[in-house]
């Protein structure tokens, strides 16, 4: 559809235009918001992974001079169990409202079950100290093993799994089991040459983003509400905090502030309406900002999970037929991204007998939250680890293995429907073809490759672009900006008004100046609201059409837009001078008024991102330490629009890849609690940790969207973890099949193997 | 007529059957020739649940069209992140 | 409790603030002085987002007392341009997209500006290890590592 095209600004790179902000401070985050007569509030955490409440008594922190409100669980609506969607995903609403405050049980170390509100934070602090809760402590489990085990302590008593038949009468911690797949796999193992069966597990991670959850919330006496917040979706707050405290959005007004990092973890709701209801209980606006201890303990992670993977081919490398089975653990409440995982494993292959079987299992751990491609990096871990066991079993080159194998246009996936068009072959070409590919290595070294699928998101946007009288215009969206897709943004409205990047203004609006848009995430702002702002933007340029008709008093289609200028093309017999985009603002009163476009859609035609990682590592074989010494991404990514942004996404979902497979876990006590809620102790990469991270921009166009783009944003965090794993394999010999890959534990399998 | 292809998980409210021809229409009106022709399907394609139509997959599916030659499957509805 | 007062400099200009003597520098420099460009990522000196100089060194104001600030001269992100003019590092951290959320960006900034001054050639490992305590979560360093040798490069005279 778009292939042809000439682009004048996509594709390009312009200085972002919220960068200048970003470099001298000026950017307000979160945190960086105060109102007067502002108080600040504090949540108090069970120390306890999984216990009764007895009792909570807050007088003791009421009296404290200073105190202006307390919440408990018993202040916040009882709301049924309720499936709604609110932003992109499925949430029961229930289970948020008891994440967000417990009720009679805490479930994790780090539960909130009570909230204050204060003059200070040092007397918020000291009021959480006051409170007396008396907890009757319960056993506890941390891993699907464990929640699965039989006679293993039940988190919800009403807890009976779904997706069994018939329906099981007692409780347990397995929320539900779902099957995807088609065909027989007994076929298609009596079909292999070769089987290999692996199990793999992954423990707890988290997103990591630099910025704590933070909160101004205002609870007007008329009851309209304020929220000032960081989160990866204003509307998705307010339909939130709607439901969880019984009020209309129209109720709510919610400003979305710069936001430092999401990856998922923001969104859903943790703090928002802590706030809001201590502003109405205090009557003042209160502020509230994790520490990032909470973060750790509270806001959350994803799961850890065991995976168990069959894989049959035969000795010409032909899949034939797999047999998958995947436990993830959703945190306290049920909603772990299992079904995800199970629709990505061996996404990239044709294989035409395969069984998935998923199951959420519940545990006391923090409920898990979105994190990047969520569920599919864990699965990917699994299947890619094996196909690489396969490669070396059959004597192949993996990519080779691959590329015989790999889905194209028509191939029916492994979770059902044809793949349009998309571009895996030529994916898995430049990698092949990729200088990295064939580089020497050194002693000790190994080398890994791995590939990753992400389906990508449409759904809702809404945008506006408005002329100004100066023939610039302001692009206003309402998806927060986390990557940079502002600038993207702009390049899209320069391409349809053709006038130059620098005279477009992006910004991103709140709920009530701009419409309704879902949340950024599911690397669908690019695509939806891009989509959106093409729109709006054409509309824009059909508008200047006509008032340049209007002035020549022609008829419309002798009108013709280029270069930011009407053309009159039949201006029977004369030839006006062209009327720039200014000079049709500045005319804007006389010829209809304002000049402004808006749409809002439903995004389709959503294209898939494949991606493929090489990873070299050097393995120190005394101390067991893993150094990555070089690492090439290759992502297809429909059409760049701003390539450094793309490639900024590889780079950083590469990092976090790496960081998952090598250093990064949630360690508990015996206890159930947390011990390393810090960034000194849950060891994400750092500068010196990484070389330069390659990068290569595949574009096979997406051919349901104008300009043929696709999300590129969470695939890049899919192939890591196995191109890890695989690269130590080939370093060491060793396959090892848990991580995180930290030292003593490869020091282990190394000497083991010796 | 269209074609509505279950997955494995869901073949076991079908009685094994993978493939069922339907009338054209909206996915609401599929969605009842599925319901009426396989009762056990009830409650099992819930609001969690996101179509593909011809290879697409679509999240809020219940008034797309699905097209003489159609091929609908089922799928549990994905977020991301 | 009563409040000290503390007169310091702050980006060459002299200030004063009063504060709780449990207050961190980086509290103070927040909630009471209005300079939100730093930030606290972690409040435990481990993630580098309050960086901040005192006295030509770089530290982690949320390990800092403010009323340590006492005579002392600190250097905040607020300072780095001047005269409306950006700095190279900042003007680099543009040009190489070397920022994607910016939250951490204004301690890279304050990090590699002092590391520039003190060393005008500093190799890719170096500028690794020296901001090996600033953490980004978005970029995977990549772009930020080649801003800040670019800017090194601009400062020599060479155009990179």
């Amino acid at each position: 559809m778009s292939e042809e095209r000439k682009f004048r600004w996509i594709g390009t790179r312009p200085i972002r235009h919220d960068g200048l902000d970003k470099v001298t401070g000026r950017a307000n985050f979160g945190a960086d918001f105060s109102l007067p007569g502002m108080l600040h509030g504090r949540v108090l955490r069970s120390p306890h992974a999984h216990a009764r409440i007895v009792s909570i008594d807050t007088r003791p922190a009421l009296a404290l001079e200073g105190v202006k409100a307390v919440l408990v669980g018993a202040d916040l609506p009882d709301i049924p169990s309720q499936i709604g969607s609110g932003g992109e995903q499925q949430v029961d609403f229930r289970d948020l409202s008891h994440n967000v405050l417990a009720r009679d049980k805490v479930l994790y170390d780090g539960h909130a079950l009570a909230a204050v509100a204060a003059t200070s934070p040092r007397i918020a602090a000291e009021a959480l100290e006051r409170i007396v809760v008396e907890y009757q402590v319960l056993p506890h489990v941390l891993t699907v093993d464990e929640a699965m085990a039989p006679g293993a302590p039940i988190l919800h008593e009403d807890m009976f799994t779904k997706g069994i038949e018939p329906t099981p009468s007692e409780p347990s911690n397995v929320a539900g089991r779902v099957e995807l797949g088609h065909g027989d796999p007994e076929q298609g193992f009596a079909d292999a040459d070769v089987i290999l069966e692996r199990e793999f597990t992954t423990q707890t991670v988290h997103q990591g983003y630099i910025e704590p959850h933070a909160v101004v919330a205002r609870a007007g006496e008329d009851g309209q509400c304020m929220v000032w917040c960081c989160t990866q979706g204003a509307f998705m707050v307010r339909a939130y905090c709607a439901k969880l405290l019984g009020l209309d959005v129209s109720q709510i007004k919610v400003i979305p502030s710069e936001i430092g990092g999401g990856f998922g973890g923001k969104t859903t709701v943790y703090l928002e309406p802590l706030a809001l209801l201590l502003s109405r209980k205090s009557g003042r606006p209160v502020k509230m900002v994790m520490d990032r201890g909470e973060v750790f303990r509270a806001s959350g992670p994803t799961s850890g999970a065991r995976v168990r993977v069959k894989l049959g081919a035969k000795r010409d490398g032909t899949f034939t037929g797999a047999d998958v089975s995947l436990y993830y653990d959703a945190g306290a409440f049920k909603g772990s991204p299992v079904m995800a995982g199970g629709m990505t494993i061996l996404a990239p292959y044709k294989i035409p007998h395969v069984k998935i079987e998923c199951f959420d299992v519940v545990v006391n751990k923090p409920k898990v939250a979105a994190y990047r491609a969520p569920g599919a990096p864990i699965s990917a871990f699994g299947g890619e680890s094996l196909i690489d066991e396969l490669a070396d079993e059959l004597g192949m080159d993996p990519i080779e293995l691959r590329m015989k194998n790999a889905v194209s246009e028509g191939t029916k996936a492994v979770y059902g429907p044809k793949f349009r068009r998309i571009g895996f072959e030529e994916t898995l070409e430049a990698l092949r073809s990729h200088p990295h590919y064939s580089a020497p290595l050194g002693p000790n070294q190994g080398r890994g490759v791995a590939a990753g699928f992400w389906f990508n998101g449409g759904m809702q946007s809404s945008a506006s672009v408005n002329v100004n009288e100066d023939g610039t215009a302001v692009v206003i969206s309402g998806c927060p900006d986390i990557g940079g897709s502002r600038a993207s943004l702009a390049l899209m409205a320069a391409e349809e008004l053709q006038i130059p990047v620098e005279r477009i203004r992006p910004v991103v609006g709140d709920t009530e100046t701009v419409g309704y848009n879902d949340l950024t995430g599911g690397s669908r702002v690019t695509f939806a609201t891009g989509m959106a702002v093409i729109q709006a933007a054409q509309d824009v340029v059909a508008q200047l059409r006509k008032r340049a008709a209007k002035i020549w008093e022609v008829e419309l289609d002798g009108v013709r837009w280029e270069d930011g200028r009407a053309i009159c093309t039949n201006g029977n017999g004369e030839t006006p001078e062209p009327l720039t985009i200014r000079d049709l603002a500045r005319r804007a009163a006389r010829t209809g008024g304002p000049i402004a476009g808006t749409a809002s859609l439903t995004a389709r035609g959503i294209g898939p991102s494949f991606g493929a990682h090489i990873c070299d590592v050097e393995v120190d074989r005394e101390t067991g330490r893993v150094s990555v010494v070089r690492y090439t991404a290759v992502q297809d990514a429909g059409k760049a629009i701003h390539p450094s942004y793309v490639e900024g996404q590889m780079q950083g979902g590469a990092a976090q890849g790496i960081g998952w497979a090598l250093n990064e876990a949630y360690l508990y006590d015996e206890n159930g609690r947390l011990e390393n809620p810090g960034f000194l102790d849950y060891r994400i990469p750092v500068a010196s940790d990484l070389p330069m991270i390659d990068t290569v921009i595949v574009e096979v166009a997406n051919p349901m969207h104008p300009y043929g783009v696709r999300g590129v944003g969470e695939t890049p965090i899919v192939p890591p973890l196995a191109a890890v794993a695989n690269a130590v394999r080939h370093a060491t010999g060793v396959r090892f099949c848990d991580l995180p890959l930290s030292p003593p534990r490869v020091l282990e399998g190394i000497e083991a193997a010796r | 007529m269209a074609t509505v292809v279950f997955s494995r998980g869901l073949q076991q409210y079908t009685a094994g059957t993978e493939r069922l021809e339907v009338e054209p229409g909206t996915v609401r009106d599929v969605i009842a020739q599925v319901l009426a022709r396989f009762p056990a399907l009830e409650n099992r394609l819930d609001s969690g649940t996101a179509v593909s139509i011809d290879g697409e997959i679509i999240n809020e599916p219940l008034l797309e069209r699905v097209g003489p030659t159609s091929e609908l499957h089922f799928l549990p509805s994905i977020s991301g992140g | 409790m009563s409040r000290i007062h503390v007169e310091t400099t702050i980006n060459g200009e002299p200030a004063e603030f009063l504060c709780e003597p449990h207050q961190t520098l980086l509290e103070v420099l927040r909630d009471e002085l209005g300079l939100t460009g730093t930030k606290e990522g972690c409040g435990t000196g481990d993630c580098g987002a309050c960086t901040v100089s005192l006295d030509g060194r770089l530290v982690c104001s949320c390990l800092v007392l403010g009323a340590e600030a006492t005579g002392r001269s600190l250097g905040t992100i607020e300072g780095v341009a001047q005269d409306e003019r950006l700095h190279p590092v900042q003007q680099k951290f543009l040009e190489h997209a070397a920022l994607q959320c910016g939250v951490c960006t204004p301690g890279f900034i304050v990090a590699a500006k002092d590391l520039l001054e003190r060393n005008s050639d500093p190799s890719e490992e170096e500028t690794r290890y020296w901001l090996a305590g600033n953490l980004c979560r978005c970029t995977g360093y990549d772009k930020i590592i080649r801003a800040v040798l670019d800017a090194a490069a601009e400062l020599r005279g060479e155009s990179a």
